[in-house]
């Protein structure tokens, strides 16, 4: 903290309003209200300065620091058939997919690169909560089960990042079928000795949490990512209770026992090279 | 009492009258006997018109009906010798989710099963069918030791999905799902799972990750029940009956589109009108799934199993 955001901010916050701050200069962090450069922002990995509050960020900047240097090859997925059940609500499904693909330039809800970690070949998917609340239908499933193709093919390790507000509706019970699918590309990817991890983001939560996730040889999730099965709105409805202080967040998961680490932003990529390098004994040895 | 359904309606006032007759003249009294005979064709025939062409919200209601067999009703029918078997050696046995040895036709099976119970005593012990971590962790343990003892896996699933509770969710919900999942799909021998209600999202696909998925006529597979879809999506949970056409949930749509492998017929006017049909109709369905499964080998069972979910969505529906 400095005197910038001691003086200058509160009073820019005033002056501007909340709306007309141009976006572009300046951000908000919504945990704790105060005023960040975006640019200072983008330099801390979208970690709020005030608050050390872990941003939602792009599936594109989540890869380049993620991998050494941020150097990476992302490869293409499969495309399987737009609008499987010809599903409209208010809005077409297609026109949705149209929009969000317009907004985000993702095909889908995923991406898969490939490039070092530490020094080690890895293979990475990232899920993006800017489409469509990530969720999770056939685009999502190919794209774990191709990333999985990939790091079998690469003898490397499988690091997901999950985003997902659960599964894809608009795909019906097809979207509910990708558990099952998902949890088979982490069969193909461990029985060939490679190591499976999972990093949880700002929010996992349904079918996303209940498959492939939370079968990873290691999880790890951001600080005070909201992470669950079922919605805490869901929850309180049902048990007509107040849900206890910090519930399905990353530190509550630690402290069941669901987790194997909470790390900061900051520290991933070399937090998850260490672990690779650990796990990877049998192929040094080989070698 | 029977329990009727709205678009029963028709069907309810003819039964209505009937009952009259009878009681107005008692039992089989001659006179009324031709009226009664006539009205009860007509009511067969309502019946059979209404139950051939249910829309999915209507098919949800017959498949949460209140009378519908229960998991423990097919168990209790079909297998012999059964051994219920408990917990999850860590925390807790979970009655949401029956599970134990027995024969089936004289072989040796293990049994799972999601049970919602049949009156308002049972319903809260089996928790409304709502399985909590514990329950699918005592389906992954026995599923296990069925693949140690080559013993095939038939499960029975209803429910309207797993329970969304704080202490669900402390001990990790999605943990035991997921869990779940990959011993259905891990396991070495034949896993056979029938939908007889409620296919509820995860709390359903954990128990129905097989190489068999059958469903019952009436039954519907949803990825979240209509109501929940339609708040979401419509804003509005009065949208059921849209959301539920809009998800494709039927036992019909469901093969259509490759989800599930075969749709197992109900005798006219629902399971639940005639159990005894219904569960002969699933025990012969069962059979006839088992069958050709038995033959295979452990490695072969898996690389199936696999492909079949693989092949999943990538085929639109025309
Ligand atoms: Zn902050």
């Amino acid at each position: 903290m400095n005197w910038l955001t001691e003086y200058v901010r509160p009073k820019i916050r005033t002056l501007f309003g909340q709306r007309d701050v141009p976006d572009n200069l300046w951000g908000q962090c919504s945990a704790c209200q105060q005023m960040v450069f975006n640019a200072e922002l983008d330099k801390n990995l979208r970690v709020c300065s005030h608050c050390g509050h872990h941003m939602r960020v792009k599936a594109t900047q989540r890869l380049s620091w993620t991998f050494d240097g941020g150097k990476h090859t992302r490869i293409d997925l499969p495309k399987p058939p737009v609008d499987p059940l010809k599903f409209r609500d208010s809005k077409r499904y297609v026109d949705r997919l149209k929009d969000y693909r317009e907004k985000t330039h993702l095909d889908d809800a995923i991406v898969v690169a490939h490039g070092t970690i530490g020094g080690h070949r890895a293979v990475v998917a990232v899920m993006s909560f800017d489409f469509m609340g990530g969720s999770m239908g056939s685009a999502v499933g190919e794209g774990i089960v191709a990333a999985a193709k990939l790091a079998v093919l690469q003898d490397a390790p499988l690091i997901v990042f999950t985003a997902s507000g659960g599964a894809r509706m608009q795909e019906g019970t097809i979207s509910l079928m990708q558990m099952p699918r998902t949890v088979i590309a982490t069969q193909m990817v461990k029985e060939k000795g490679l190591p499976f991890i999972t990093v949880l983001t700002d929010p996992t939560t349904g079918g996303v949490t209940a498959s492939f996730t939370m079968l990873g040889d290691i999880q790890i999730a951001e600080p005070g990512a909201e992470i669950g099965f079922a919605g805490a709105r869901v929850i309180e409805q049902t048990v007509r209770e107040k849900l206890p202080e910090g519930f399905q967040r990353s530190e509550y998961l630690l402290s069941h026992g669901i987790l194997d680490l909470v790390v900061k932003r900051a520290e991933m990529n070399a937090t998850l090279g260490r672990l690779i390098g650990l796990l990877r004994v049998k192929q040094l040895d080989a070698a | 009492m029977r329990i009727f359904l709205e678009f029963e309606k028709p069907v309810a006032e003819l039964e209505a009258k009937i009952e009259e007759l009878r009681r107005m003249v008692g039992d089989d009294s001659i006179s009324v006997a031709d009226e009664v005979a006539k009205l009860s064709e007509k009511a067969d025939r309502q019946l059979r018109t209404i139950y051939g062409k249910l829309t999915a919200w209507q098919k949800t209601q017959v498949a949460r009906h209140p009378d519908r067999p229960k998991a423990s009703d097919y168990i209790s029918a079909l297998i012999t010798d059964f051994t219920p078997l408990a917990g999850d050696r860590a925390f807790a046995d979970d009655a949401a989710v029956l599970g134990g040895l027995g024969r089936f036709r004289g072989r040796s099976v293990m049994v799972l099963g999601t049970e919602k119970g049949s009156d308002t005593e049972s319903r809260v012990k089996h928790n409304f069918g709502m399985a909590k971590p514990e329950g699918y962790r005592k389906a992954r343990r026995l599923i296990e030791l069925a693949g140690r003892f080559g013993i095939p896996v038939l499960c029975f699933v209803d429910t309207s999905g797993a329970y969304p509770g704080i202490d669900a969710e402390a001990r990790g919900q999605a943990e035991a799902i997921a869990r779940s999942i990959e011993a259905c799909l891990g396991a070495p021998v034949p896993v056979v799972a029938a939908v007889i209600g409620e296919g509820g999202s995860g709390g359903a696909v954990a128990l129905a990750s097989g190489d068999a998925v059958l469903m019952l006529e009436h039954a519907v597979y949803s990825v979240i029940s209509p109501e929940g879809c339609a708040a979401i999506l419509w804003k509005d949970s009065a949208q059921a009956p849209a959301a539920a056409e809009a998800m494709r949930i039927t036992a019909e749509d469901l093969k259509r589109l490759k989800l599930i492998d075969g749709i197992i017929p109900e005798p006219v006017g629902g399971a639940h009108r005639d159990p005894q049909a219904a569960i002969a109709a699933i025990a012969a369905a069962i059979d006839a799934a088992l069958q050709p499964l038995l033959k295979l080998d452990g490695a072969t069972l898996i690389s199936r199993r696999r492909a079949k979910f693989l092949e999943m969505g990538r085929e639109a529906l025309a």
